[in-house]
């Protein structure tokens, strides 16, 4: 798509209040906001609710339910399953929550105990048949998903040498990625199918890496660039030759991209169609695309628009919903949740045309 | 809660005297007063201690030359000088700084807490630990460390 000579706007859509303590994370569910499926969101936070919100009919947004009652500190992510039939959540309270979502309905199905102390982050992976946590135990914990909302711990991951601060699986295949407050990335996989899960790789300042804590990565809709953020105020660019055939490609350092922020950055999250979004304690947000001038450095990112003051306080998580309006959610410790869409200055909606080589509906409509 | 103390035996300094503020000239009532170094002085200079009953101003781990602020820009810095290079309570007066200047500035404001540079042996650790907000705010759910800070907050509210 084409980010030359034009000017972008992310207009504030929503401000949703309804949380009492600062939001610590969002996660929009898969497959809303398109086909006329309405989009629905969850939002976690210090208040230990998880508040769960659906756009109506005239296009903003409502709370449909609180989760509470179960968590007894702190919930700091959510995540949903791919079917969008289960949420997991972790929280301070070291347990991570799973909800069956039936209707309008959550009820907590399972708690995973394990951790020490407090769980961190939770990941599904791409089918739904795996679940990774982290936490304050410098520990990663691999879960199976067995029938009948049983889950069991096939493995736990030691090798950070401070506390884990987010994982990720890989989009398209079932390596697992961490990043943690000892500045490292670590990259993990499976032994064939033995349960035997070990890192592969670990990205840190030898590798052009970060330099303090990093917060959060998210990857590219195809899987082979991830994207870091960190207390040392950079976001990376990472790449890899990675294929289902070997997933022990190594990542690359692409590029760096610093001085946008001007103090720590909390979240990124890759939209589908290759924008980037941060969201950072100076309580701005930027979004970054894909610098196509420069073919003497390769890969590099330029700014799009940077919203300052897009809230408060800290913006704590940034997620983009894969449907059709070029929708922003972000939280903050301002205790909102604001809905922003990405437009064009002179007002037009943007109906964006997704890579081919990513997601391409006309032709998967075309062979139905 | 300690059974040995960390330091037996603190310098104890005198208290500075407090000015009065509200004796500058008032031009404007009604204009906005900005934040100065010395109000957030006065927030934070009577917390007590964790281990001695002697106030943080006392014992010379703040002065107000220790207060770096910037109105304009919603930003407070404060470096505190622990009183020995090992004290393991760095982290928790650090804590009671930054919980207490959350509860007295407006949220706008952007807090740094760091120890002097050279005044600690794990510096380092002990600045990333203090500016980890996730570590700080799963601190403040731990209720005995709370009632810890609560403990030597109490004076400076007086």
């Amino acid at each position: 798509m084409n980010f030359e000579d034009e000017d972008f706007e992310l207009r504030e859509i929503q401000k949703l209040e309804g949380h009492t303590d600062k939001v610590w994370s969002v996660a929009w569910k898969p497959a809303t906001g398109i086909n006329g499926i309405p989009a629905v969101f969850a939002s976690c936070s210090g208040d230990k609710t998880v508040r769960i919100w659906e756009e109506n009919s005239t296009g903003s947004f409502q709370c449909q339910a609180v989760l509470e009652e179960t968590h007894t500190r702190t919930v700091r992510s959510c995540a949903w399953s791919p079917s969008g039939k289960f949420l997991a959540t972790a929280s301070f309270d070291a347990t991570t929550a799973i909800w069956e979502n039936v209707g309008v309905d959550f009820e907590c199905v399972s708690t995973l105990e394990g951790h020490d102390n407090e769980v961190k982050s939770v990941s599904w992976n791409n089918s739904g048949s795996l679940l990774a946590t982290c936490g304050r135990d410098k520990s990663v914990w691999i879960w199976e998903v067995l029938p009948g909302n049983e889950f069991d711990c096939v493995s736990v991951l030691q090798g950070h040498t401070q506390d884990v601060k987010m994982v990720q699986w890989n989009p398209s295949m079932d390596t697992l990625f961490s990043c943690s407050y000892d500045n490292t990335i670590k990259v993990w996989v499976e032994n064939g199918d033995s349960d035997d899960w070990h890192c592969i790789q670990t990205l840190g300042e030898s590798n052009s890496g970060h330099t303090s804590t990093v917060w959060s990565l998210t990857f590219n809709a195809s899987g082979d660039k991830i994207v870091s953020c960190s207390d040392d105020l950079t976001i990376k660019v990472w790449t890899s030759k990675m294929q289902e055939w070997d997933q022990n490609a190594p990542w690359k350092h692409v590029c760096t991209l610093s001085g946008y922020h001007d103090r720590t950055i909390f979240s990124v999250h890759w939209s589908r169609e290759g924008i980037i979004a941060s969201g950072a304690a100076d309580d701005a947000i930027c979004l970054f695309v894909e610098n196509n001038d420069n073919e003497v450095e390769g890969t590099t990112f330029k700014l799009l628009l940077k919203k300052e003051k897009a809230h408060e306080m800290d913006v704590n998580s940034v997620q983009w919903n894969s449907g059709d309006r070029r929708l922003l959610a972000s939280a903050s410790d301002d205790g909102t949740v604001k809905i922003w869409e990405l437009v064009r200055l002179s007002g037009q909606k943007l109906l964006f045309q997704v890579a081919d080589e990513v997601f391409d509906e006309s032709a998967e409509q075309a062979c139905a | 809660m300690v059974s040995e103390l960390i330091n037996a035996n603190p310098v104890v300094y005198e208290k500075k005297e407090r000015r009065d503020r509200g004796s500058r000239a008032v031009l404007d009532e009604y204009a906005a007063e900005p934040i100065d170094q010395l109000e957030i002085f006065d927030h934070i200079r009577d917390i007590k201690d964790p281990e001695h009953p002697y106030s943080l101003e006392e014992l010379k781990v703040i002065t107000e030359d220790a207060v770096d602020v910037d109105d304009q820009r919603s930003y407070v810095r404060v470096t505190f000088t622990p009183t020995v290079e090992h004290c393991s309570m760095a982290t928790v007066i650090g804590l009671c700084l930054r919980v207490k200047l959350m509860r007295s500035l407006p949220s706008r404001y952007k807090v740094d807490i760091r120890v002097a540079p050279g005044s600690h042996a794990t510096e380092a650790a002990v600045n990333k630990q203090l500016n980890d907000k996730e570590r700080v705010a799963a601190a403040l759910e731990n209720p005995n460390l709370v009632d810890m800070v609560d403990e030597c907050l109490a004076p400076s509210y007086a």
